[in-house]
């Protein structure tokens, strides 16, 4: 999971969830890892693709709850994403996504992205970027398309999340 | 709204949806070959369309749902009369006058043009103002 627990949800309308950047996270050894023939040092950055994936799964659980996960929510296009700060371990990233647009084919959302600087005494939350996703309710694609019966999308880890973040899952 | 209204509020959305160039965006420029759409960018479009204008677009209004799968409708990749019929019956703004004579499914999508869509946001607009 790219978040780690969901802090506010307004079932339909608005979800924001957390994810705390650590150093354990084994990604960030290689992203960017110490390269000696150019003599550079080794570099954290949480890559931004990931950032986005965050969003997505923040968005995602948002639609997908609106109709309690009876639907298979996938991201289907990103419509904009902009970030103007490299994510570093210690940062936490706050991601706040909102549902534009909901119908039986999908959904459109809007979300922002906050950044928390520990190591800054004066921190607080800066608004460093956003990003507009579209989701798919795959089982409604035009193409006519069948898929399994059990929602693959939301599996364990997503129920965990949520559990762990005390949003009731059936 | 006059056409030429539609026209430029539609030119908008195409050019936020499918990342165009305003003049890319003509009457007759067909969505997927010369805009680069494609089939999720139907959903984008008619969701950009409902904020832009203001009205709901049911699934299967503005683009055929599930044609292709059912057997009445397309036989041996071709639309059927049947088919024909139907699409026509509930697509009032696309024009198959050069389809009718060719009506191969592979080209079904050249049928979706720009100016269909105008057409089709006209439509709406009359429907409920009337």
């Amino acid at each position: 999971m790219w978040i780690d627990r969901v802090v506010e949800l307004e079932r339909g309308k608005r979800l924001v969830a957390i994810k705390n950047i650590s150093l354990s996270e084994e990604h960030l050894h290689d992203h960017f890892a110490a390269d000696a023939a150019r003599n550079l040092p080794a570099t954290p950055v949480m890559p931004f693709s990931l950032v986005i994936e965050g969003m997505a799964q923040t968005a995602g659980i948002l639609v997908g709850h609106a109709n309690d996960f009876a639907e298979k929510v996938i991201l289907a296009k990103i419509g904009n994403a902009s970030i103007d700060r490299e994510p570093l371990p210690g940062h936490t990233l706050r991601y706040t996504a909102e549902i534009v647009q909901l119908d039986a084919a999908g959904a459109a959302t809007k979300g922002v992205i906050d950044l928390f600087d520990h190591a800054d005494p004066t921190a607080s939350w800066q608004r460093v970027g956003s990003i507009d996703l579209m989701f798919s309710h795959i089982d409604a694609n035009r193409s006519g398309h069948t898929f399994p019966e059990h929602n693959f999308v939301f599996g364990d880890a997503f129920k965990t999340l949520l559990r762990t973040s005390g949003v009731p899952v059936a | 709204m006059n056409r030429d209204e539609i026209f430029s509020k539609i030119q908008e959305v195409l050019v936020d949806a499918l990342g165009v160039d305003d003049d890319e965006v003509t009457p007759e420029a067909v969505l997927t070959a010369d805009l680069g759409a494609e089939s999720i960018d139907f959903l984008d479009i008619s969701f950009k369309l409902e904020q832009a204008f203001g009205f709901k677009i049911a699934q299967g209004e503005l683009f055929p749902d599930n044609a292709a799968q059912n057997p009445d409708y397309v036989k041996d990749g071709l639309v059927t009369d049947k088919g024909l019929a139907e699409l026509k019956d509930k697509m009032p703004h696309v024009d198959f006058a050069g389809f009718e004579a060719d009506p191969q499914l592979s080209k079904i999508g050249k049928l979706f043009t720009v100016n269909a869509l105008v057409s089709f946001v006209e439509n709406k607009l009359q429907t409920a103002n009337a």
